[in-house]
């Protein structure tokens, strides 16, 4: 299609940032439809998000971007590519950069809800990549609306001036007009660019498309994209030649050429998504640009769980699985695991907790396998009596106690939005968790906490207790933030003097006796009993912190054995010794992985 | 009064598939018929002695057990007809024992006599309980007082008799239990069986607990049960032989000990099972279940069996094992390897033995006994499992 490179001043870049639920998509949906970009009959709910997942939990993972053409009140067409960034904090450095490709924000929050965690961390991004934000309250048709409430609160929590926010439902579709002309008259267009410089483009995102191969996402500062050009990605060094040009309407459409301040993908037969990664700096091989783009980042895996098939005979699939996810991933990391308690697995790596749920429900969804997933834990630093730094990204694999110094561990910095008659459980809820509090401000009747924790503390159920102290009104967002010297310990479960290595965990010392006390208690209501006793322990090196023991069972026989019907008997026992696959052995007692799997499923109570 | 040591055992196994009325905790193959042709079953059951005979020739018959079903509904001529064909394949060993399972209703007790002289030595009677409320649950046809009745009876007509109480029933509190069996014992004469109630699957019991109309002791209440079964029979001087069974020195069944010791024995009738060597192999033996489907092919091939099942050494070596450790005696290296063909310590790791010692479920009292405890007894499915595996 022959379009022309619009001036940058007839161009608009923004994002819209939302909290999950606060109508992101169906806003963007509706902006679509009132420029023409889908006729009515092709609009389906939240066009943008591709994948199943997405459009089902209202989640984001991949950036989008559409390009719609508006005629402003001065009848001039204006360029608008409309960025739908992914919303989670798992993804916040994907967020950056794609608040980096844009110069403006549509603040995005629900006129009943108010203002989330989530909200705030996003708007941050927005302000430090200098965007000017437009609020916008959506959900006015709602009964419980209150954008009065809503606009003091953005003010009083965020800081922000909202006096001037549109009110608006993508519902009905009020205020979408007013809104699209606050695009071009509050919003900035790009700042600057010059298509005789040689080409520097932003990667915003990539992903794997079946036909096309990798299709990456991109925003030109400088110079232009166009087909059969030959590029450098200049942070991985590879060199490709570009085979399309295209922009999203939302339906893919080919362009000639791409030019400064303008968004659209490009292909370039790429088979590893791993050759692209977000915030890397594209420019031409022949005539490179002068410097890279700031803020390249590659993707650090921060939440590490184990992932076992349920029937070890999938573990194949589960391989094949999780490479066919990883295409699409780049932050996805695993690699094969042999586990004495669970069998043959993968130790995975994710950005972060929802990153691990979304790709566990993939695996199970998409795939169909059925899996055992461990406490999930995070990257510690070990440093060892000879000055060396070691990762643990598995707390089997923790070194000798005696070859370590001190161990540090992830902090992050946690903000929680609630109602104010949820502070006490919240606040205790913290400092269980080893929390520094921060700041606690108060807003109408809610309340900002901010709070420094180590990131273990909330790996492993926080957002669940959070959400149940809260009754679900609280809202949680972190960010990373640095590394801490803690007393932090290798917690072993034995069963009859075996480590069971599924079960080992790094917990802070203080915790370790209660939490190894409750383990115990779990395991010991969960192991059958046995023809001999069982001794379940928790250990810290060689010291017991805990124990339980499983009584020998006192009854187990047959009672009539009848006609000489011997045959019945040994196919019995022939069945049960078929059973013993899913047995492991401790010592010399049986434990049947369905207690492990159960042990692990379980949270805290 | 009993069979010489020198003969090797060789018990023949009769199934009545019939009975007046299913009991609701009954998983055996029994069946209610309207109208039963007793002569045609005479003949049936003559046709599938003289087969097996003359499979199994140049055998003594050690001990005959009628089972069921229930063998007390039979007439005492077709009793009269099978033993005079067991006698004249095989013949019977001089004091063989020949048992016959009898239900203690009056219309039952009445016929002793003729299965007296049909060759019966000893009977097994089902009292299961001694409270009339009790044996309406249990889904009996006879009364506490018809069952004392007929244990008067068998004591009169026969040489030896045995019966059968069902105990952790449903709401039994220990109390009741000792009573009961104290109460039992003073018509006890040499022998008793004592067996724990189960749900088998397929039984009306088994709905009715699904269903959740009673609850059954666990297994810790059953272990106590069993505990102060053993302490109520040793002072009365019938201490356990077998898992359920008791007796007095010299009354164990021969019949039953022929199975656990795991010597030969022909099934006849429908649903029965036997172990027999057959043209220099051991085989298992299984009837067809259904007495209809039985009694045709009977008739077309001289037997209701399904193909013999050949069982290599380490199926017998299993076995002979699992039925061995029922009895208190228990079992020998040297025996086990003779049944079996296999070599003992190739089968079981001795540390296994050693830990089982240790834990106090058996003893090795030399290098070739295994004597199972009662602490093992009342736990043989997990020891077997642990020693099979």
């Amino acid at each position: 299609m022959r379009v022309m490179t619009k001036p940058l001043k007839q161009i608009r870049n923004f994002a819209i940032i939302a909290h999950i639920d606060h109508g992101k998509s169906t806003l963007a949906d509706r902006l679509i439809q009132e420029c023409g970009g889908l006729e009515d009959r092709e609009m389906k709910e939240q066009v943008l998000d591709s994948m199943d997942i997405e459009r089902e939990r209202g989640i984001t993972i991949k950036a989008q971007t559409v390009r719609l053409a508006f005629t402003a009140a001065d009848g001039v067409e204006y360029q608008f590519n409309l960025m739908d960034t992914p919303g989670h904090v798992d993804f916040s450095y994907e967020v950056s950069r794609s608040l980096a490709a844009c110069e403006g924000s549509l603040l995005v929050v629900d006129a009943s809800q108010g203002v989330e965690a989530q909200t705030l961390a996003n708007v941050y991004q927005a302000i430090d990549n200098d965007h000017d934000i437009i609020p916008v309250i959506n959900k006015i048709d709602l009964p419980a609306a209150e954008p009065d409430r809503v606009i003091q609160e953005i003010e009083d929590v965020i800081g922000l001036p909202a006096d001037d926010a549109i009110l608006c439902s993508a519902k009905t579709g009020e205020g979408i007009q007013e809104l699209l002309q606050a695009i071009v008259d509050r919003l900035p267009p790009p700042h600057e660019g010059d298509e005789t410089k040689p080409l520097k483009a932003l990667l915003v995102d990539s992903w794997y498309d079946i036909y096309l191969g990798v299709m990456i996402l991109v925003r030109v500062l400088d110079g232009k994209l166009k087909k059969g050009q030959r590029i450098q990605f200049m942070n991985t060094r590879a060199v490709r030649d570009i085979d399309r040009v295209g922009m999203f309407t939302p339906k893919p459409v080919l362009l000639d050429d791409m030019g400064p301040g303008e968004m659209g993908f490009i292909t370039a037969s790429i088979k590893d998504i791993e050759e692209t990664q977000v915030g890397d700096t594209i420019t031409e091989e022949k005539r490179p640009c002068d410097g890279k783009l700031d803020g390249f980042k590659p993707s650090v895996p921060m939440v590490f769980c184990s992932l076992f098939p349920a029937d070890a005979g999938d573990f194949e699939q589960l391989r094949d699985s999780l490479g066919k996810l990883k295409l699409n991933d780049a932050a996805l990391h695993f690699e094969p695991e042999n586990s004495q308690a669970l069998g043959l697995g993968f130790r995975c790596g994710f950005l972060g907790l929802l990153h691990m749920e979304i790709i566990q429900e993939r695996l199970d969804r998409e795939f169909d396998l059925d899996l055992i997933p461990t406490a999930p834990s995070v990257v510690y630093h070990i440093y060892k009596t000879d000055g060396e730094m070691t990762e643990l990204y598995n707390p089997a694999d923790m070194p000798d106690v005696v070859s370590i110094e001190h161990v540090e561990e992830p902090w992050i910095k946690a903000t929680i939005l609630t109602p104010n008659e949820y502070v006490g459980g919240l606040l205790k809820l913290c400092e269980e968790r080893r929390g520094t509090q921060l700041d606690l401000t108060y807003a109408g009747n809610r309340v900002m906490l901010v709070y420094r924790l180590p990131l273990n503390e909330v790996v492993f159920d926080f957002y669940d207790r959070l959400k149940s102290i809260s009754r679900g009104y609280a809202s949680f967002d972190y960010e990373l933030d640095g590394y801490g010297k803690n007393d932090l310990v290798k917690m072993e479960i034995r069963v009859n003097e075996e480590p069971v290595d599924a079960l080992a965990m790094i917990v802070h010392r203080s915790g370790a006796e209660a939490r190894g006390r409750q383990l115990c208690e779990r395991l010991k209501e969960l192991v059958p009993r046995q023809m001999f006793k069982i001794a379940i322990q928790a250990a810290i090196g060689g010291k017991i912190i805990a124990r339980e023991t499983v009584s020998a069972m006192r009854k187990d026989v047959t009672a009539k054995c009848y006609g000489g019907d011997v045959t019945r008997k040994r196919k019995l026992l022939e069945k049960q010794k078929k059973g013993k696959a899913k047995m492991r052995q401790y010592g010399n007692v049986e434990i049947p992985q369905s207690a492990f799997i159960n042990a692990l499923k379980m949270g805290d109570e | 009064m009993s069979v010489s040591q020198n003969l090797p055992l060789f018990g023949v196994y009769v199934h009545w598939p019939f009975c007046a009325a299913k009991c609701p905790y009954c998983d055996f193959n029994s069946h209610v018929r309207e109208e039963i042709d007793h002569d045609a079953w005479a003949q049936a059951y003559r046709q599938e002695i003289r087969h097996y005979y003359n499979l199994t020739p140049d055998r003594t018959v050690t001990s005959v057990f009628f089972g069921g079903g229930t063998p007390s509904l039979m007439k005492p001529e077709t009793v009269q007809v099978i033993m005079d064909e067991i006698a004249a394949c095989w013949g019977i060993a001089h004091h063989g024992e020949v048992t016959l399972e009898a239900n203690p209703t009056s219309v039952e007790a009445s016929k002793f006599e003729g299965f007296r002289s049909a060759g019966i030595n000893r009977v097994s009677i089902g009292v299961q309980a001694l409270r009339d409320d009790i044996l309406r649950f249990l889904g009996r046809q006879h009364t506490a007082e018809e069952a004392l009745r007929a244990i008067a009876t068998a004591r009169q007509v026969f040489d030896r008799y045995s019966f059968d109480l069902m105990y952790a029933r449903p709401e039994q509190t220990l109390q009741e239990w000792r009573t009961e069996l104290q109460d039992a014992l003073q018509y006890a004469a040499g022998h008793m069986s004592l067996y724990q109630l189960t749900i088998e699957k397929g039984t009306a019991f088994y709905t009715q607990h699904q269903r959740g109309d009673f609850i059954m002791p666990d297994d810790d209440r059953g272990a106590d049960f069993y505990e102060l079964t053993q302490e109520i029979m040793d002072g009365a001087g019938l201490p356990l032989y077998e898992v359920s069974n008791h007796a007095g020195a010299g009354q164990e069944s021969l019949h039953n000990q022929t199975y656990w010791r795991y010597g030969e024995y022909v099934g006849i009738g429908p649903g029965a099972h036997g172990r027999v060597h057959v043209n220099g192999q051991y085989r298992a033996t299984r009837a067809h279940k259904a007495p209809e489907v039985w009694m045709d092919r009977v008739r077309a091939h001289g037997h209701g069996a399904h193909p013999f099942e050949a069982l290599d050494t380490e199926k017998r070596f299993a076995e002979a094992l699992m039925m061995g450790l029922r009895l208190r005696e228990g079992v020998s290296r040297t025996h086990l390897n003779a049944v079996s063909g296999c070599i003992f310590e190739d089968q079981i790791a001795e540390d296994k033995l050693v830990r089982l010692e240790k834990e106090g479920y058996l003893n090795c009292p030399d290098d070739d006994r295994i004597v199972p405890t009662i602490a093992g007894l009342q736990r043989l499915n997990a020891m077997l499992g642990y020693l099979l595996s």
